[in-house]
């Protein structure tokens, strides 16, 4: 049988070979040699540390213990990768276009580059792995021991603690040469993924190959294996459907939450049609590993005495049946299961504990001097290296104190479910905008404290911190407080008590919380980078403060990025802004990119706040956008306001314009009708004045001459009475404050009343008048009187201007709806086309040659009466003579 | 919707696209529901003698059939991710 001394050598040489592997890919990978190493497959094979020792050993007791309960755990990951278009691809992209550097960066990056947020991820993070490596150291340790009781001559059969410490020391100093070699994590570690990769297939062919033994050698084959599955007692006592949903759950949120696989997943991938490969491939590297545990599982239950611890039946069936060889390869796999989780973990632990608590401690007490002293670079690569040393030193300690007796599975889910705190924040943060900083704390913080209350805490069985008492009466004797059974919620299996309570009360206070609480600007423009991420994949920054020394950044990005990657990033910054020498401006789109790619070295918040202090922690805020968008819109309202009045301005102007101008006519008017008025009054004043003279001085005069001269002047002094009877009438008129007198007549009466006055007039010549008769049939209600000297007017105008040799006028009558129209038509020559604008006008004489008695105002008059009246009158052109239309309402 | 200068209607490979991109979506949904609907009344205190075969068998072959349709899938998605990069 194998010594425990040739075991030591093998696994140092596998180990030794692991360095080669992880040194080669290390040197290739600086020499841009990629090749391979970037191929779909070692990211795929990368992911199997998702398969730990738990998984190479555990699932084979688990299997014994509750059946087909294991399988729940693969299938999990399985519907995560199998779906990876809904999530996985967006984490990628997100990973990639913000440079995340791990989970605690990611929350704390999506909610305002939180460092709070991702102080909480990363203790939380770091309580849930300790437990799980110590699982790893644990395994490692038994699989010695069993080789070195198996071990016949039964010397220097070595203590388990001390081989695991040694373990610890060797993995920390593996970790530390390969994962902190290359300090920005997004340059990712090729070496350590490389050598992952081999450790996955060394796995997978150890697993694969003691289920063929299994199977064919020692069973009968596939027909007797499943005979002897069918007929196996499997211990099912504590398997049911909610642990089978609960674990599901669980362990799809931890292919995603776990800080290792979110570091091989999305900080390691490099292209992310890689997740297409591995949407298919990695399920099946979980299928195969899975196939054969449940035959090993019932030919160990077979095979093995009964006290035989069934989490080891991997190692323990080939040892019984004395296959070395096969023992030695089922060692390596266990082996390298553990260590490849082990040095993942470790790298994801250390660079969340460096970048968000080192960090952010040290920032704090540098804050007094706004210059950035020492060299930061340093300080990361030694807090990393701590870092990677104190987690293995934690996993170690919580190894000695629980003395290895929990059952491998048990403590894998305890891990699960911490991590699977973080799911419904991650999630939201992801899907959904409202989510916020103030929620995603308060519920991160209480799943943290129920996880601890209800699961990690019992799972000391009363040895630490927490007492049996406790765990079966509730602290203080308080029964609704009993750790396993909340509320009085008795009888659940211990698992899903804890992970309803915790991951239900996390969700609904981070979704109660979000709801109520209000955002920073920060938050809200990440949440929409990260909620929008594949419409922002470029990724806007927020707007730094452009009054930020380029020097100043430069002195900062060396210390962090060492000398020759800053001054390149600076060279290409300054030649992408066309500056061919000397250093680029500081402009926010290169404030925020090298922000961006300290965030890939220190993570978001650390890169965020020194940059800040930098920038004078000038970001801006929504009240100052508000108050920005304010003052536009301000700005616009008024020139808006503005813009009416100078509208109405411009109205007015015109409207006093034409005013203006229309005064201005009228004022001609005024003139022209006064120099017409006093033309009209002096012409009969100058015969009453000249004949009065010749009266008074005419010694001589004969009677009969008085006698004329006195006519003459009464004559004129009737035609002057009448001029101003007449204008007067106009002004009353025209100004509207005439009184209508209405009543009720018949239109043939007015119209003959008219022919009659109009016959007595001197100076006319005898005119045949026909008037309609029909006339006499119609009935109006107007002014009667006005109506009738509106018909007087134009009858004597027909007397008085009718040229015909036999002059006729016609009248006649045309009823429509409710209006009456009278045409007066003569015979004569009518009234010139250029005249007949002017007939209604003041003054309007055409001609003087037969004006007897008359000022012209009548047409001007029957307008103004036939306007009060209601009714309109108007020349009617196109008939032979002078034609007037007189329209009245009935 | 999003782009009202988008056409209403896709060419056939962008149609295609878009139905293998909900095929995808609706692949990881069929298969949760199908690992979940019969497990509760197998995983009763004691299970039917005999039928740990066949829950056992039923399992396995329905993951392999997963991971078939995601391997059939994942070629063309992959070129999905490259001609769209702002899927959705």
């Amino acid at each position: 049988m194998l010594s425990f001394n040739i075991l030591v050598l093998l696994a140092t040489l596998y180990v030794g070979f692991l360095f080669l592997v992880a040194f080669g890919a290390d040197r290739r990978a600086r020499r841009g040699q990629m090749g391979w190493m970037r191929s779909p497959l070692v990211y795929t094979l990368s992911l199997s540390i998702y398969t730990t020792a738990w998984t190479f050993y555990g699932a084979v007791g688990s299997a014994v213990r509750n059946g087909f309960e294991f399988l729940a755990i693969y299938l999990g990951p399985t519907l995560v990768f199998v779906g990876w278009w809904w999530l996985l691809r967006k984490l990628v992209r997100i990973g990639r276009s913000q440079r995340i550097t791990s989970i605690a960066d990611l929350l704390s990056s999506r909610y305002g580059k939180s460092p709070f947020l991702a102080v909480i991820v990363t203790l939380l993070a770091v309580a849930a792995a300790t437990p799980y490596i110590a699982l790893q150291l644990q395994s490692v340790s038994r699989s010695f021991s069993i080789f070195a009781a198996s071990n016949a001559s039964g010397s220097a059969a070595p203590d388990v603690n001390f081989t695991a410490f040694w373990l610890s020391v060797g993995l920390a100093v593996f970790t530390i040469l390969f994962g902190t070699r290359s300090l920005d994590v997004n340059e990712r570690h090729h070496g350590v993924v490389t050598a992952i990769a081999v450790e996955a297939v060394v796995k997978l062919i150890a697993l694969l190959t003691v289920g063929v033994f299994v199977v064919w050698g020692i069973a009968g084959g596939a027909g007797d294996i499943l005979q002897r599955i069918g007929d196996a007692q499997l211990n099912t006592a504590s398997a049911s459907g909610s642990r089978w949903v609960a674990l599901m759950f669980l362990s799809a949120s931890a292919i995603i939450c776990l800080p290792r696989m979110f570091q091989v997943t999305v900080v390691e991938n490099s292209d992310e049609r890689h997740l297409a490969t591995a949407s298919w491939a990695f399920p099946l590297y979980l299928f195969l590993m899975s196939l054969f545990v449940l035959p090993i599982a019932v030919v160990g239950l077979a095979e093995m005495p009964a006290g035989a611890n069934p989490d080891l039946y991997v190692l323990t069936l080939p040892i019984a049946h004395n296959r070395e060889a096969l023992a030695m390869l089922a060692f390596l796999g266990g082996f390298s299961s553990a260590t490849s989780m082990v040095i993942v973990a470790a790298i994801a632990l250390s660079t969340m504990v460096s970048n968000h608590i080192v960090m952010p401690l040290w920032l704090r007490l540098r804050r007094p001097s706004a210059e950035l002293s020492g060299d930061v670079r340093d300080l990361l690569i030694r807090s990393r290296r701590l870092g990677i040393a104190a987690i293995l030193a934690l996993g170690y300690g919580y190894f000695r104190f629980t003395g290895g007796s929990e059952a491998l599975a048990s403590i894998g889910l305890i891990a699960f479910t911490g991590v699977a705190q973080v799911l419904p924040v991650l999630i939201g943060g992801l899907f959904w905008r409202g989510a916020t900083r103030r929620g995603a704390i308060a519920g991160l913080l209480a799943g943290f404290a129920l996880w601890v209350y209800t699961l990690f805490l019992p799972s000391f069985g009363g040895s630490w911190m927490m007492s049996a008492d406790m765990i079966a009466q509730g602290p203080w004797g308080i029964g609704l407080l009993r750790p396993q059974a909340l509320m009085g919620m008795q009888g659940m299996d211990p698992l899903v008590h804890a992970l309803v309570w915790s991951i239900g009360v996390n969700a609904v206070l981070f979704v109660g919380v979000s709801l109520v609480t209000f955002p920073s600007p920060l938050e809200r423009l990440q949440g929409v980078q990260f909620v929008n991420v594949f419409d922002h994949s470029t990724g806007q920054g927020p707007q730094a403060s452009m009054a930020v020394a380029a020097d100043d950044l430069l002195v900062m990005a060396q210390r962090i990025m060492g000398n020759r990657t800053a001054l390149n990033l600076f060279r290409e910054a300054a030649l992408a802004q066309g500056k061919g020498d000397g250093l680029p401006d500081p402009t926010p789109e290169f404030v925020n990119r090298l922000e961006r790619e300290l965030a890939g070295t220190v993570g978001a918040a650390t890169a965020h706040a020194m940059i800040g202090q930098i920038t004078g922690g000038a970001t801006i805020s929504v009240e100052d956008l508000i108050a920005v968008a304010d003052e536009a819109a301000q700005i616009m309202e008024h020139s808006v306001q503005l813009e009416a009045k100078s509208r109405e301005l411009a109205r007015t102007a015109r409207q006093l314009r034409a005013a203006n101008e229309k005064l201005r006519e009228l004022s001609v008017q005024k003139d022209s009708f006064l120099s017409q008025i006093s033309h009209e009054l002096r012409t009969p004043m100058t015969s009453i004045r000249s004949f009065a003279e010749i009266l008074r001085d005419g010694e001589g005069l004969s009677r009969e001459q008085a006698r004329r001269y006195s006519g003459i002047i009464l004559d004129e002094s009737i035609r002057l009475t009448r001029l101003l009877d007449e204008i007067l009438d106009l002004s009353v008129l025209e100004n509207g404050k005439v009184v209508l007198d209405r009543a009720r007549g018949n239109l043939g009466d007015l119209v003959s009343r008219a022919v009659s006055a109009t016959a007595s007039l001197n100076g006319v010549r005898p005119m045949t008048i026909e008037v309609a008769p029909e006339i006499s049939r119609i009935e109006l209600t107007t002014d009667l009187d006005r109506l009738s000297q509106v018909f007087i007017n134009l009858v004597s105008n027909a007397r008085k201007y009718c040229d015909a040799a036999q002059p006729v006028l016609k009248i006649v009558a045309t009823r429509e709806d409710n209006e009456v129209s009278i045409d007066f038509i003569d015979n004569g020559s009518g009234i010139a086309e250029k005249d007949r604008a002017i007939v209604f006008e003041k003054f309007a004489r055409l001609s003087d040659s037969s004006a007897a008695g008359s000022a012209g105002l009548g047409l001007a008059i029957s307008r103004e009466i036939m306007r009060a009246l209601g009714g309109r009158i108007e020349y009617l052109p196109g008939q032979r003579g002078a034609a007037f239309r007189v329209v009245v309402p009935l | 919707m999003k782009d009202p200068a988008s056409p209403q209607f896709l060419d056939r490979r962008s149609y295609r696209r878009k139905r293998l991109i909900d095929a995808a979506r609706l692949l990881p949904l069929m298969a949760a529901v199908l690992l979940l609907m019969p497990l509760p009344l197998e995983f009763a205190p004691t299970p039917a003698q005999g039928g740990a075969v066949a829950l056992g068998l039923y399992l396995f072959i329905l993951w392999l059939v997963l991971i078939l349709a995601a391997a059939l899938m994942s070629r063309p998605l992959a070129r999905a991710l490259d001609e769209r990069p702002s899927a959705d």
